[in-house]
């Protein structure tokens, strides 16, 4: 028991008030390594302030996040070397547009990791190929499409080897035909082993590579489980009539 | 449209007449001709006088140094004060047959009758000024005048060449620039300010070793506006103004005025006049 | 169609000017080519000084000018005296005439009598940093409007990826910032390789100064003319190079489709 290792994600009864509103309301969460968590919610449910809590972007008002083992919320605790051990992506606006593709995945190796221009090119042209995306690296972002845009986006987070890649809904600013293309990427990283959080309106996306699903709503986490169990038989009625609202949607 | 310009122009034309024809005095033919109209047209006895037999002089007040000293123009001491009795004694006039009023400066050349036979008051002569009054052939061409902080490394100057080393400031659109070019020829480029205030604060400031005006300028800035500066000395250059005894517009007087100025130039009593007031306070650089 | 159009109403107008009863006065005082040939070398060499001036300043200017703005976009708690000096500075700065900030730097320190010799000797030095000074504070404005058209999540995605915060200003915020500025920052370029002719009034011989000595001698303006032309020697092709980078950045990368 004791010799196993600890989850690389652990989040612990975190809170976090915008003024007086609640947006997170004592959050657990852990994703243990290889494993992907999908967060699934309704608009304004908190995943995406979760997300940036995590890695530091916001503070939080109590609680604690674990990174291996290691409290990270701490205020002594310096952010910019947590964010250097996570990968994260946002819905949009992801990519600097004043830089090339290759410029945009070799700028943190290069500034915040130290790895020399050549080493660091280098890896940036194989992971771009790696990921379809050999032959535009000289492009501008805005000659690419929103899918390889995302694309990009992920393999520059991968460019600084994260401990775990946390997603917030990279494909819901997509048009339906480019939504594709980049689930199959992150369904390539899954399979390599990546430990993710997934924050995601795509449930059937959801269904297939996540090994737990939490279900946010309110700034709390109502329900967790194994996808098929929370798809087919969720216990809670929010969950429910969250999943037959997406299902009238359209999207299961 | 070209009509307003050309009326200028013939005034100005006439005006350039009028000076270049005062000029004609310094010509021998001239100055001879000149000193028989004194002889013969000039009696003392055949002037038209304000006060017959008497010389009516008429210079501002107060009258500064060097032109007139304490203020007394009867005592003949300051450069103007000396010119009136030397023309009052080329017409034939005892020092006691002189009196002297005062006229500020703006009315002496204003058009209209004189209380004045003549009048010295550093009047330069222009055209817009002689349309309303009579100038006599010019008793003085102002120099220019070199000042500096009492202690400054130039201000034992006594040569030119001596100054070519001194950063020097002028204001714009004076003589003055052309003048330090010409005379001085310094080694480092003249600074031009805007007005004669920017020229004296930068002096003040030390941001110049030397400021250069026409002499008059000079003396009046090292009396009432620089503490302490010196005057280091003064030279002639182009373009100074011409000053002129000012009378009453057509005067009969005018002719017998610029005759015995002129005949005091001739004589070089002018000069010695010149040397001892303005002389005396800004010794003349010699030009090596 | 537009060169016909240019054609005939440029000409038009020339005609006019031409046979204007007072075009012969204007073109002997305005337009002497004996007074331009006379004059030209004069006031080019003056306006030489004047080309060396704006580099200098404008080098100045970019960089100082970009702290202040940095200083005042910044968040930090701890840089709030700061912040309050920057946002005093260009409130002081943008509110009085250039003309009376060279003045003021050009007469006043030296007659605090505490600057060293050098730099009361030179009214250029004096002069520069009298127009640094008021240009600092427009750029500063240039570029603050610049950060804050960035979208924040641009700062959000260099922190993510690991950049510290000075990174992220750095690498992602800046450059953004600096590139939509160009346009408003050449025409303080513009303005101020016009402004640099202030420094006259602190003694230097640059090219109006050297103009109006020229024009004052004789009364004939044409030297004003030699003048205006240099200066739109380099102003006009500055304003066609920055012009053809714009539309060069434009096809390059254009606005960002959202991802
Ligand atoms: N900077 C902020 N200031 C104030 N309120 C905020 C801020 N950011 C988020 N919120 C609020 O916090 C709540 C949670 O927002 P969040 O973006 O985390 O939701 P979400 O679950 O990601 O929603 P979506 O599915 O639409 O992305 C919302 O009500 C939102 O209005
Ligand atoms: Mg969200």
């Amino acid at each position: 028991m004791s010799a196993a290792p600890p989850p690389v994600l652990e989040v612990r009864g975190v809170t976090k008030a915008y003024g007086d509103r609640e947006v997170l309301r004592g959050i657990d969460l852990e994703v243990g390594e290889h494993r992907a968590v999908a967060l699934i919610g309704a608009s304004g449910s908190g995943k995406s302030t979760l997300l940036r809590c995590i890695d530091l972007l916001e503070t939080i008002d109590d609680g604690d996040v674990f990174l291996d083992g290691q409290v990270i919320t701490d205020p002594s605790c310096a952010a910019v070397g947590v964010r250097r051990r996570l990968g994260l992506v946002f819905q949009a606006f992801n990519l600097f547009p004043h830089l090339t593709v290759l410029q945009n995945v070799v700028l943190a190796p290069m500034r915040s990791h130290g790895v020399g221009r050549a080493e660091a090119e280098a890896a940036a042209r194989e992971l771009l190929a790696r990921f379809g995306l050999q032959g535009r690296e000289g492009d501008y972002p805005d000659r690419l499409s929103g899918g390889q845009q995302q694309r990009v986006a992920i393999v520059r987070a991968l460019a600084t080897h994260p401990r775990a890649l946390l997603l917030d809904e990279v494909t819901s600013a997509l048009d339906p035909e480019l939504v594709g293309e980049v689930l199959a990427l992150v369904r390539g990283l899954k399979e390599q082993g990546m430990t993710m959080v997934i924050a995601t309106h795509e449930m059937a996306f959801a269904r297939e590579v996540a090994d737990e699903v939490c279900f946010l709503h309110e700034g709390r986490v109502l329900e967790r489980g194994d996808p098929g169990r929370i798809f087919s038989a969720p216990e809670r009625p929010e969950t429910q009539q969250f999943l037959r609202r997406v299902l009238e949607a359209g999207r299961l | 449209m070209p009509k307003i310009p050309r009326s200028i122009l013939a005034v100005a034309l006439t005006a350039i007449a009028a000076v270049s024809l005062a000029a004609c005095g310094d010509d021998d033919d001239a100055a001879s001709s000149t000193s028989q109209t004194t002889a013969t047209a000039c009696q003392k006895a055949d002037l038209a006088l304000v006060t017959p037999g008497t010389l009516t002089v008429a210079t501002d007040s107060p009258a500064f140094p060097p032109y007139v000293i304490d203020d007394d123009p009867t005592s003949g001491k300051g450069f103007e004060s000396a010119v009136a009795y030397a023309v009052a004694e080329e017409l034939g006039f005892t020092a006691e047959e002189v009196k002297w009023i005062r006229v500020p400066f703006n009315s002496t050349f204003a058009p209209g009758p004189k209380k004045f036979d003549f009048d010295l008051n550093q009047v330069s002569i222009n055209a817009e000024r002689q349309a309303g009054a009579d100038f006599s052939s010019p008793y003085y061409t102002t120099p220019q005048g070199v000042l500096v902080a009492g202690d400054s490394e130039f201000a034992d100057a006594t040569t030119v060449t001596e100054l070519k080393d001194a950063q020097i400031g002028v204001q714009v659109g004076t003589t003055s620039l052309d003048a330090v070019n010409a005379v001085i020829a310094p080694g480092k480029q003249v600074r031009v300010f805007n007005d004669s205030n920017d020229v004296v604060r930068a002096l003040k400031n030390g941001q110049v070793d030397a400021i250069v005006t026409d002499l008059p300028t000079t003396l009046y800035l090292r009396d009432a506006v620089v503490e302490g500066s010196t005057l280091v000395g003064q030279f002639e250059a182009p373009g100074g103004d011409d000053w002129g005894a000012v009378l009453e517009k057509d005067s009969a007087l005018t002719a017998c005025v610029s005759g015995a100025i002129d005949s005091l130039r001739d004589s070089g009593e002018l000069a010695a006049i010149t040397e001892e007031w303005i002389g005396a306070e800004a010794p003349v650089l010699a030009l090596e | 169609m537009a060169a016909v159009s240019s054609v005939v109403v440029l000409g038009g107008l020339a005609l006019l000017i031409v046979s204007s009863p007072g075009w012969e006065d204007v073109q002997r005082t305005f337009f002497s080519w004996e007074v331009f040939r006379d004059s030209f070398p004069d006031v080019l060499r003056g306006f030489w000084l004047d080309v060396k001036l704006f580099l200098v300043v404008e080098a100045v200017v970019l960089v100082l000018a970009l702290g202040v703005a940095l200083v005042r976009s910044s968040r930090a708690p701890a840089l709030f005296p700061m912040r309050l000096l920057a946002t005093v500075f260009t409130d002081v700065m943008r509110g009085v005439p250039v003309i009376l900030v060279v003045y003021l730097i050009g007469f006043g320190v030296p007659a605090l009598g505490i600057a060293p010799d050098w730099l009361v000797e030179d009214p250029i030095i004096l002069g520069g940093i009298g127009l640094a000074l008021c240009y600092t504070a427009y750029v500063a404005e240039v570029y603050r409007a610049g950060l804050d058209s960035v979208h924040p999540s641009q700062r959000a995605a260099a922190l993510a990826v690991g950049l510290s915060e000075t990174q992220a200003m750095r690498h992602v915020i800046v450059p953004q910032a600096v590139r939509r500025v160009v346009p408003p920052l050449l025409n303080d370029f513009i303005s101020l390789q016009k402004d640099v002719a202030l420094v006259a009034i602190l003694g230097p011989q640059e090219a109006f100064r050297v103009a109006q000595i020229s024009a004052a001698s004789d009364f004939n303006f044409t030297p004003f003319l030699a003048a205006a032309m240099l200066y739109l020697a380099v102003t006009v092709p500055l304003a066609r190079i920055v012009d053809r980078q714009q539309a060069k950045a434009r096809r390059r990368q254009g606005h960002v489709v959202p991802a």
